[in-house]
């Protein structure tokens, strides 16, 4: 579904992706690991087009899609939950969900849909008209979360959702990312938290400064000695 | 003072205040999204008073569709501003499009003395707009009173686009998080361009009025009452709308009120906003509406 093929992003005089190739197969869970500033955000931010590449190829849906304007790329179903939650603090739980949806013109699926994010975050029900401003890190997270849901995604890319999170919230958005991916959505993680994301990933990459060290099925990842010992602290 | 006298003022003071308010909206809405402020925007009010003016007297037009011209034009040349003055420098830093808000002022005020002549002009009036009217012994001027009404409709108009339109919870969102508003599929230009065309009716409209209320017009007719409705924005707290007309409001009135007050202070009457924003800078630096993280310029 998602090919990324020998990109190279130059960030001013740093080389953050030294030429990575990374496979998104349809249905599937991917997830891509790493220590800070190795360049997990950085391959995220060029597939959707807020960063540009310097070379090589994004192929999605057998699509170049290499340096296009994000707005068209969400247009196509590729769709990310940025780092940090970034949920728009002065509009209320509502109005995220309705921007969510902004690019959509299918009233009723999105009305459908907004019923749907409700079902899987009881929690944004009851506060459909609170400022997200004022909601818990937690129930930002969930917003982030449902607000890229509303935009319909079929590759929906997430930047560390765990992050800065109470471990049983951890552990209900990792639930959440597996219902998600029931519903056929394709995704790719980017996770600190290595061991949650390999846990439910099928495959998962490994990426050390700007290039990619290690490959694998997830559960091989995570049995394997270098993960083990670089990320998991074992 | 007599009460009829004292009403007079009050009128007076609210129609000042209404064309402060449409003003000050302009700078307001362009800060909350690009935090800059659009130095041209005193400018575009002139522009819009000059072309009302030569779709009556050149183009022959009924007033009320020179004055529908004047506003989508007006609206369109902002929109043009935008992309010629501030597009380029979307990445620069924020000083380097400060001083290209303050070349465009200049630039439009200049090439309005060449195109229109320095010489001031005298905007039409129609006799609608000048009628005496005597509402329980106090007589105003027909325009006073469709000033505020005017200003109302479209504060209530725009306070529609902005808190229940699509694109008015896109300009909300751009003006706090421009990348994640990109991730939604939003394009942030034409969000901006859209904010700029709003701004820019607004202040035709409050342009328009300003002459019908005062119909001297000059190529710097925009330059006072332009530094009056900044301050009235930052007073109001910058980047936050019913701030800004709060601000507006509280000028005119304040204004009107001191001449009124104390006749010997007349010529104080343009300190009056200076005064105004050293104290609340002194006070209450983030503005009566504005939250505490507001920069300063």
């Amino acid at each position: 579904m998602l090919k990324i093929r020998d990109l190279n992003v130059h960030y001013g005089g740093i080389h953050a992706l030294k030429g990575i190739n990374i496979d998104v197969p349809e249905n599937k869970i991917v997830t891509l690991i790493g220590a800070n500033g190795a360049g997990k955000s950085t391959t995220l931010r060029s597939t959707i087009g807020l960063v540009k590449s310097s070379s090589g190829k994004i192929i999605y849906n057998d699509k170049d899609i290499t340096n296009r304007k994000t707005k068209d790329i969400v247009s196509d179903g590729l769709v990310m939950v940025p780092e940090g939650r970034r949920v728009f603090p002065n509009l209320t739980v509502e109005e995220n969900l309705i921007l969510g949806a902004y690019i959509r013109k299918d009233k009723n699926a999105v009305k459908k849909d907004m019923k749907w994010v409700y079902e899987l975050f009881p929690r944004l029900k009851e506060r459909i008209w609170q400022k997200a401003g004022t909601m818990s890190g937690g129930e930002q997270q969930m917003l982030a979360v449902g607000r890229a849901l509303m935009t319909k995604p079929k590759l929906l890319m997430m930047d560390e959702p765990s992050l800065g999170l109470a471990p049983l919230i951890v552990k209900e958005i990792f639930e959440i990312i597996s219902e998600i991916h029931k519903e056929g959505v394709t995704i790719l993680l980017i996770e600190q938290n290595a061991k949650a994301a390999l846990e439910v990933a099928h495959y998962g990459y490994v990426l050390e400064t700007g290039s990619i060290v290690l490959e694998g099925k997830g559960m091989e990842l995570l049995n394997n000695d270098e993960v083990q010992k670089a990320y998991l602290g074992e | 003072m007599s009460f009829s006298i004292m009403l007079q003022h009050l009128v007076n003071g609210i129609s000042l205040g209404s064309l402060y308010a449409l003003l000050a909206i302009g700078y307001t809405m362009v800060y909350g999204i690009l935090r800059l402020i659009n130095f041209a925007h005193g400018d575009v009010f002139m522009l819009g008073t000059y072309i009302a003016f030569y779709a009556m007297t050149s183009f022959m037009l009924p007033w009320w569709a020179s004055f529908l011209i004047a506003i989508i034009l007006t609206c369109i040349f902002g929109i043009i501003l935008e992309k010629c003055a501030y597009r380029p420098l979307r990445n620069s830093p924020r000083i380097s499009v400060m001083i290209s808000a303050i070349g465009a002022s200049f630039l439009i005020e200049n090439l309005a003395i060449v195109i229109f002549g320095g010489r001031p002009k005298a905007f039409p009036i129609e006799p609608i707009f000048s009628k005496i009217l005597n509402i329980g012994g106090v007589s105003i001027v027909s325009v006073s009173l469709i000033i505020p009404v005017i200003t109302a409709i479209a504060l209530c108009l725009l306070n529609y686009i902005v808190n229940h339109t699509k694109v008015g919870m896109a300009m909300r969102a751009v003006s706090k998080d421009y990348e994640a508003a990109r991730l939604m599929g939003i394009d942030v230009n034409s969000i901006i361009a859209f904010t700029f065309g709003t701004g820019s009716a607004l202040a035709a409209i409050g342009g328009i009025m300003w002459g019908l209320k005062y119909p001297q017009l000059i190529p710097l007719m925009g330059l006072m009452p332009g530094l009056k409705c900044f301050i009235a924005a930052v007073v109001g707290g910058i980047g936050n709308i019913r701030g800004a007309v709060i601000g507006g409001f509280i000028l005119g009135l304040g204004e009107i009120m001191i001449v009124a007050l104390s006749p010997a202070l007349s010529g104080y009457r343009d300190a009056f906003a200076f005064v105004l924003l050293i104290i609340i800078l002194l006070v209450k630096p983030s503005g009566l509406m504005g939250q505490n993280t507001v920069e300063k310029v």
